[in-house]
Order: C-alpha cells, then sequence, then structure tokens
C-alpha cells in the first residue's frame, strides 16, 4: 500500500510547479494551464485523504473543484480573447492598460 | 503491484507538469497538460474514486483542454522569443521554498496518521457513483445548487464578455 505521504508530496509538488509556472511565464495562456495544474494538485490531495480517512467529502468537494475550474477557464479565455483584439498580444507584460 | 503503479502515474504527473510549463509551443504546452489531467485520473482510479477518475478526464480532457486548444488556434499564436519573465531564478528558488515548508509542516505535524496506511477495504459496500450521488444529493444538496449558478454566472460572464457589438 502506498502510504498517504507519497500522495501529499506528490501533490505537494505538482502545485509548486504550477505556482512557479504562473511566476515565470509571459504567455498569458499558459499561465491559465498553471493554474489548471494547481487545482489538479489540490484535487489529487483531496482524494487521497478521503481515501485514507474512509470518508466521502474529500471526493465530493473534488467534484466542485473540478466544476469551478471549468467555469474559470471558460471566463479567462473569454478575458483574453478581448484582449488579444485591442492589443494583438498575449504577453502579460503588454496588458498594462490600468497602469498608471 | 501498486506501487509500482503510483510510481509511474506520480512521475508522469510530474515529468508532464514540468513540460507544460517549461516548454517553448503553447501547443506542445497544451499536450503535456492532456498528458498531465490523464496520468491524474490514474492516481484517482488508485485512489478507488472511479467516477472521478471519469470525470476528470471527461470534463477536463474533453472540454476545458478543448476550450484552451480552440482558443489557441483562434489567436494562432507564434512562439515568442523569450519565454520567461526576468525574474525566473528568483521564482524557482522561491518554488524550491514553498514545497520544503509545506513539506516540513506536513511532516511535523502530529495529526496525521503516517506510519499507518489504510486497509485495502473499499470504502462502503456500493459503488463509488452510487455512494457519491447519494452523498451529493442528500448531504451536500446546497453547495451542488451553488455550482449550478456559478456555472451560469460563468456561462453568462463568457458571453457577455466575448461578444461582439453589432455592426462591427
Amino acid at each position: 500500500m502506498v502510504p498517504l505521504s507519497n500522495y501529499v508530496i506528490l501533490s505537494t509538488t505538482v502545485f509548486v510547479i504550477g505556482l512557479v509556472g504562473v511566476l515565470i511565464r509571459r504567455n498569458f495562456l499558459i499561465i491559465l494551464y498553471s493554474i489548471e495544474l494547481m487545482l489538479n494538485a489540490a484535487n489529487i490531495n483531496l482524494v487521497a485523504f478521503a481515501r485514507y480517512t474512509h470518508t466521502l467529502t474529500g471526493q465530493v468537494v473534488t467534484l466542485f473543484v473540478i466544476t469551478i475550474a471549468a467555469g474559470e477557464a471558460a471566463v479567462g479565455l473569454a478575458i483574453i480573447i478581448v484582449l488579444f483584439r485591442r492589443r494583438s498580444t498575449t504577453n502579460v507584460d503588454e496588458l498594462n492598460l490600468m497602469r498608471w | 503491484m501498486q506501487g509500482l503503479f503510483f510510481s509511474y502515474f506520480a512521475g508522469a504527473t510530474i515529468v508532464s507538469s514540468i513540460l507544460t510549463v517549461g516548454l517553448r509551443n503553447p501547443v506542445y504546452c497544451t499536450l503535456a497538460l492532456l498528458s498531465a489531467f490523464l496520468h491524474v485520473a490514474g492516481l484517482f482510479v488508485l485512489l478507488n474514486a472511479e467516477f472521478i477518475a471519469a470525470i476528470q478526464i471527461i470534463i477536463y480532457a474533453g472540454a476545458v483542454l478543448v476550450l484552451y486548444l480552440f482558443v489557441l488556434m483562434l489567436l494562432n499564436l507564434k512562439s515568442d522569443e523569450i519565454i520567461v519573465q526576468r525574474q525566473w531564478g528568483i521564482a524557482i528558488f522561491f518554488g524550491f521554498v514553498v514545497l520544503a515548508e509545506i513539506l516540513l509542516a506536513f511532516f511535523k505535524s502530529p495529526l496525521i496518521p503516517k506510519d499507518a496506511p489504510a486497509p485495502s477495504t473499499p470504502l462502503s459496500p456500493l459503488g463509488n457513483t452510487e455512494a457519491l450521488g447519494l452523498s451529493l444529493f442528500n448531504e451536500y444538496l446546497l453547495p451542488f445548487e451553488l455550482v449550478g449558478i456559478i456555472l451560469l454566472g460563468g456561462i453568462v460572464g463568457a458571453l457577455v464578455l466575448a461578444k461582439q457589438k453589432p455592426g462591427r
């Protein structure tokens, strides 16, 4: 049997990789991908704890997280489409319409 | 045997996520993200959560990724010359610090039964789908309805944002 700490280490590693991706990349779409990675890491953690404490709460919350991630992906892509129409770039450094 | 499967799925998830974050061409990043999603679904199967694994593949690999690829092809992005910000070294160091911090907090905690792995009996005599359905519609009915409203807000918001004015 795989101990719980293996799943926690895996989930934390994927989360940190996603976090570094959000901080590092200049392309807005890859930043959205990294956010999806972070949500998946949280899902792994939730399902692992649901398995090891013999409850179902973690899996129900995982369903909600997947749903909200899908909704957030839709709205984020709508935002990037609107921004791309104005500026023709997906580089986040050049999306500075609100800078003073 | 389970350890072997877990090692493969975990290693492939980590490698796929590093490739998602590190590749230059956005389409390659999308394919690496697809691989990460599928291996996470494999991990869910290992954790006796078959319904969540199926939902992961259907929604993430089947809907979210298709949406991302659609927008990627619509915007017709080319690969940039520089793909990372100027402070990429500091960000990677920060990532290592956060990783060490979270793992330290986990392993020093007195609450987690780390050394007693769970017995391999299933969660309940019902199947995973049936147990989740009963739980979702009895105990968690209110969050279920609220997530439905959030989805409605997402649909309306995405439409309103991306709609072009008539006559343009």
